[in-house]
């Protein structure tokens, strides 16, 4: 007689689990131990959130979560459900570019590309973060006020993040600071 | 990674009585140490009792003029906060100095103050580490010891604390306030962190079972000055080889309060007593600075790697000491 080896949705340690993505709500039942970038992945099918390290060190699976930048791969998509998540597949406006996009297509923000849905999400936070006001540690005086212009410096920290290992650092800088409206020129100072 | 089940608190007592009806479950918040070191297999729970939903996320500003932190607020809302910024600045400076955007978005102040060590030993499975599995020996004490700890160490543990946030919150007289299955409690950060000695797995003092809900600091307006600053080896996004929060309240050049703590270099934060004994009454100069960072450093007692880290602690202190009295003059 066959068995049925069909896996027990109702074991404790997997879960149904709603997920709101890109605008979409999916339900899919998963291992607890999926993690929020193994879902997107391999479940939902949204391959543009890369794989790199796997350990939060590098930012290639960065998402928004809620509007804030989270690393994907740190994330047990289990406490994911209730959010919004956007990934790089919702950064667009329909077929309109997103400008941090726009930046790094003018800008040659990258040489292999996969990196560049970690950086463009994380790029995206960053200037969202840098308008509210929220200092960093490249900030001189962190006090309430004394708030600085998002110049390659703050850039530079503020997406400390996300590595490229293909060194495209100087292209990612311009990008970013043509998408806040504050660009760098090619003379700006390398990094001390 | 083990397997677990998953289940989410709504309130803080379901949640540490949740925790108390089961010896492998264990908080989660913002999963950025727990997750991974699962991945590692350093950490093999049987639950995960998921704690981000609670009512611990505000920061408070209360009559007294103590500020209140609840435990699940995170690093970032921490560090932006306008009250932290104005009043104990190198908390936000230290918060910022630690980890990326992304997972400062994630990690909560109450994991902060749980993380575990950034020994390498500790996190492969495949060594001796005391921490992970008591008695099983040290491999850091006769290997790989350049990140390691020079003060307060003993032969069973030579790991240091990552966290930047601590360090401050040592120098500014943190409490801990948790919750239990018999009720709520709390704790200085002094005595949040015990002495290595032979019980390395001992981390904190934390009573089994509780769930920590807040941190206070303590009205202290010398912390409006304060700084805080990280020697990494590279310029962002990496751990500390040495770190130093201060304050300094100077009158006609002499100084009159000193708050000093140092990170990455013990098992837990390090007040610097000593140091802030011997700045009392004495100038704001330099020479008296470095006179108290040695004061504070006699103590110190190198690894095979990790000498570098005596004088880098000293040139620490007289140069954010030198930074905050110049402040003060201005």
């Amino acid at each position: 007689m066959l068995t049925n080896l069909r896996e027990d949705t109702v074991s404790p340690t997997r879960s149904e689990i709603s997920l709101h993505v890109n605008g979409k709500t999916h339900t899919l039942s998963a291992d607890n131990r999926t993690t929020l970038l193994d879902a997107l992945r391999e479940q939902l099918g949204l391959t543009g959130t890369k794989k790199g390290c796997d350990h939060g060190q590098c930012g290639a699976c960065t998402v928004l979560v809620d509007g804030r930048r989270a690393v994907s791969c740190l994330q047990l998509a289990v406490a994911a459900e209730g959010t919004a998540i956007t990934t790089i597949e919702g950064i667009a406006d329909g077929d309109q570019l997103h400008p941090v996009q726009e930046a790094f297509l003018e800008l040659d923000g990258y040489q292999c590309g996969y990196c560049t849905p970690g950086q463009i999400c994380s790029a995206v936070a960053v200037i969202q973060e840098h308008a509210e006001g929220w200092p960093s540690a490249a900030t001189d005086d962190v006090r309430p006020g004394a708030e600085t212009a998002l110049d390659a410096e703050e850039i530079r920290e503020r997406m400390s993040g996300n590595l490229c290992r293909c060194g495209a650092y100087t292209a990612i800088v311009r990008a970013v600071a043509q998408a806040a409206g504050n660009p760098v020129t090619a003379e700006t100072k390398v990094m001390a | 990674m083990k397997e677990f089940s998953y289940s989410r608190a709504t309130g803080v007592r379901e949640a540490v009585s949740l925790l108390a009806s089961d010896s492998g479950a264990r908080f989660l918040a913002g999963g950025t140490n727990l997750v991974d070191l699962m991945k590692a297999g350093v950490e093999t729970p049987d639950q995960l009792i998921d704690v981000r939903g609670l009512p611990l996320g505000r920061i408070e500003l209360r009559g007294d003029g103590a500020l209140v932190i609840g435990a699940t607020v995170t690093n970032s809302d921490l560090a932006a906060h306008p009250e932290v910024r104005l009043r104990y600045p190198a908390l936000a400076q230290a918060v910022l100095a630690g980890a990326s955007g992304q997972l400062r978005n994630m990690a909560t102040v109450g994991g902060n103050l749980l993380q575990r060590t950034r020994c390498g030993y500790f996190a492969d499975i495949a060594s001796p580490c005391n921490k992970r599995e008591p008695g099983s020996g040290c491999s850091a004490i006769t290997g790989e010891n350049h990140n390691h700890a020079i003060l307060g160490w003993s032969e069973h543990c030579v790991a240091t604390h990552p966290s930047d946030m601590v360090v401050p919150l040592a120098a500014f007289d943190a409490v801990i306030s948790y919750e239990t299955v018999d009720g709520p409690g709390e704790m200085p950060l002094a005595e949040f962190y015990p002495e290595v000695g032979d019980t390395p797995q001992q981390e904190t003092t934390l009573p089994a079972g509780a769930l920590i809900t807040s941190v206070t600091l303590p009205a202290a307006p010398v912390a409006a000055r304060s700084r805080y600053r990280k020697v990494r080896e590279r310029a962002s996004y990496a751990f500390a080889t040495g770190s130093i929060a201060a304050a300094l309240g100077v009158d006609n050049g002499v100084v009159r309060e000193a708050r000093i703590a140092f990170g990455a270099v013990a098992s837990r934060p390090w007040r610097a007593h000593a140091a802030e004994r011997a700045l009392i009454g004495a100038p704001a100069t330099a020479e008296a600075f470095g006179a108290a960072a040695d004061a504070e450093l006699a103590a110190a007692k190198p690894l095979a790697h990790n000498g570098y880290k005596v004088p880098l602690l000293h040139n620490l202190v007289v140069a954010v000491l030198t930074e905050l009295a110049e402040e003060a003059a201005r």
